[in-house]
């Protein structure tokens, strides 16, 4: 996995609460057996026509905003399936960093399982960067994962919170499973034990 | 010893390893697996030489890409890249030797009614499977949640899962539901009382009479629809209703070991004084069978109201509302009786078990469905099929003029062949009525398999009640 540090990049604004992940990736792009080439059809049917010609006023197509990577979406993003292939998608794009005021569990792990930082600010927060988004290809932010800021850009401030041990694994782009297998004894123990406790599991 | 909730019960037994920081490693009984989201990672297995560590505890079934109709085995029945994904499953599932019930067997369905049939998913258990609605399992007072692809993998080689303890919810449904009202409209009515993320970050447990008085089927569908209240999980205590539905299921304990399940089992409920961080209680009277009107599940009302206006909502829910009536092609005021549909999805996996189609037939059941309709049962596995076919429910849908297919996910998430058309209308049994779910441009109105075989007749939305 790609290391997270220090991101500054064009943030687009995405003010629409309850984006599922059928809306992120629609079930169609699902078939795929491969991690990848998922980017070109995130918010697919909100991007493209049936045709699959481009909607100019959808904020991905305007040309200020075609080299996005950071998201500032509204509460509860990433509702729905459990799949994956929507922060695939989302990091194929090349979207780095989400900004809400929620996200739904199971996308909100999925994200720094692919070098992708979700970030949860208050409504007045996610307000002051959905405005600053709003600007365009001028308004460029900086996430800075080590120090838990983001600096608009006018230069505002703003910390956020972000779990240690997920900070840790994105700064350094370690891989989980890996880390796991580090406590191989620990898991041993644990399962002859429950094998003792439990064997009609 | 402080009080414990069931959640905490569940996960203290199952906790592996924990650091200082309160990250840890759950360890997992049952692994459920589809064809959908485990290729990456039984390619990731692959691509770093890791085995499976559990085999034994990994099932695998293919059931979102499977086709419903007659003579599926045909592979022209399957586009491509649908062929591709199912056939990985079967190369994945013989190369790391997990159980697998390949879509020529009949026991195949959709992964979340497989298991707890099969008997794999069993009360105190950690379930996880690559897909959101594993909450199903947790009907059983088994800890059961979605997970993504990346976690698939790591459960894979690992036998756990990298967790931090979620907080307890309580949603509590009090005294008897009216007649009329099933599982499905509780579970639709809690989310319209907490919204879609109301749940985020919590484990709930379901409690109160009116979920003691649910079958194992109610108590499964109340659960499925966990994660569309944004709980990764919902839990029911198990009681005998659970180890009656249970016993003798081909996986279940025998015997002995039958005993001492059961033993460990009757410790499963949360302690008087147990502490839950939210609580929602909702008396069981008030419930009303219930219709969703907009693309989010928590745009849920009773059958007798009216489509809401955009201004009603308040802060990001106005534009989601006005854009969710535009997109379903209704009118603020509009009366929910008077939605016409052309379209009924009967199965998934919130209901397409037995008592789901019991309820079908009860409903049409020497009638027939409106002219100009498309009705589709699609059993949960096929197991259920065959039940229902026994029971003489197939010919009681063939002659109401439904169609009566083969398990799987179907037109729930559409994947297969089974989807609307550009501005098709249906009523649906399935869990979720996002845009775009059913089919392109296809709208989606979420409601009970009573309140569906009703709408399949009079061809609009219809409270059940008055054909009662």
């Amino acid at each position: 996995m790609d290391k997270f540090e220090k991101l500054t990049g064009i943030a687009a604004p995405m003010p629409l609460v309850n984006i599922d992940t059928d809306m992120i990736i629609p079930k169609v792009f699902l078939k795929s057996i491969q991690r990848t080439g998922f980017g070109v059809n995130l918010f697919d049917e909100m991007r493209y026509t049936r045709d699959g010609a481009e909607i100019a006023d959808f904020v991905l197509n305007k040309p200020q905003y075609r080299s996005t990577e950071i998201l500032v979406a509204g509460d509860n993003f990433g509702c729905g399936s459990s799949r994956e292939h929507a922060p695939w998608a989302i990091a194929d794009f090349g979207i780095k960093c989400v900004i809400s005021t929620s996200f739904a569990d199971i996308f909100f792990n999925n994200c720094f399982k692919n070098g992708i930082l979700p970030i949860v600010l208050p409504q007045e927060q996610v307000d002051v960067l959905m405005a600053d988004a709003e600007k365009g290809e001028n308004a460029r932010m900086t996430v800075d994962l080590e120090a838990q800021e983001i600096t608009t850009s006018d230069g505002e401030v703003i910390s956020f919170e972000v779990d240690s041990f997920k900070k840790h694994c994105l700064l350094e782009g370690l891989d989980d499973i890996g880390l796991t297998m580090e406590k191989a004894a620990a898991i041993d123990t644990f399962e002859a034990a429950a094998a003792q406790a439990r064997p009609w599991v | 010893m402080s009080p414990k909730t069931l959640y905490d019960k569940i996960w203290d037994a199952h906790l592996a390893h924990e650091a200082e920081d309160g990250t840890s490693l759950l360890y997992i009984d049952r692994h459920l697996v589809h064809e959908v989201t485990s290729p990456q990672a039984f390619e990731g297995l692959r691509m770093t030489g890791r085995k499976v560590r559990a085999p034994e505890k990994t099932i695998a079934v293919p059931d979102h890409n499977v086709p419903t109709t007659e003579g599926r085995e045909d592979p022209a029945q399957m586009t491509e890249e649908s062929r591709i994904q199912v056939a990985a499953l079967d190369t994945n599932a013989k190369e790391f030797g997990v159980h697998y019930y390949p879509v020529s067997d009949v026991r195949q369905g959709i992964v979340h009614i497989v298991g707890p049939e099969q008997g794999w998913t069993l009360p105190g258990m950690t379930v996880v499977c690559g897909d959101s609605h594993t909450a199903t399992h947790g009907a059983f007072g088994a800890l059961a949640h979605g997970i993504g692809t990346s976690e698939v993998e790591h459960v894979l080689a690992t036998q756990t899962l990298i967790q931090k303890k979620s907080k307890n919810m309580k949603v509590e449904i009090t005294g008897k539901l009216m007649p009329g009202v099933t599982a499905k409209d509780i579970t639709l009515a809690v989310i319209g009382e907490t919204g879609t993320g109301g749940g985020t970050g919590y484990v709930i447990e379901y409690c109160g009479e009116a979920i003691r008085d649910l079958s194992m089927e109610g108590r499964m569908t109340v659960c499925n629809m966990a994660i569309e209240g944004g709980a990764r999980a919902g839990l029911i205590a198990p009681d005998q209703t659970t180890y009656d539905y249970v016993n003798g299921r081909p996986h279940a304990p025998k015997g002995a070991q039958w005993e001492a399940a059961l033993t460990w089992w009757k410790t499963l409920f949360t302690d008087e004084g147990a502490h839950f961080d939210k609580v929602v209680t909702l008396k069981g009277e008030d419930i009303q069978p219930v219709v969703t009107w907009g693309t989010s599940p928590e745009d849920v009302l009773p059958i007798t109201g009216v489509v809401p206006n955009p201004e009603d909502f308040e802060g990001g829910k106005v534009e989601a509302a006005r854009r969710s009536i535009e997109y379903m092609g209704l009118t603020p005021g509009q009366k929910l009786t008077d939605i016409e549909i052309d379209t009924v999805f009967i199965g998934s996996c919130t209901n397409g078990r037995i008592e789901d189609f019991r309820a079908v037939a009860e409903v049409v059941k020497g009638k027939k469905i409106k002219d100009g309709m498309r009705a589709m049962i699609v059993p949960g596995s096929g197991l259920v099929r065959l039940q229902a076919e026994e029971e003489g429910l197939a010919d009681i849908f063939r002659e109401a003029g439904f169609e009566w297919r083969l398990a799987g996910c179907s037109m729930c998430l559409a994947m297969n062949p089974d989807q609307l058309s550009e501005g098709e209308r249906c009523a649906a049994t399935s869990n979720r009525n996002f845009e775009g779910r059913q089919g392109y441009k296809g709208r989606t109105h979420l409601v009970s398999p009573a309140m569906a075989a009703a709408a399949a007749l009079t061809g609009k939305l219809t409270d059940i009640r008055e054909m009662m």
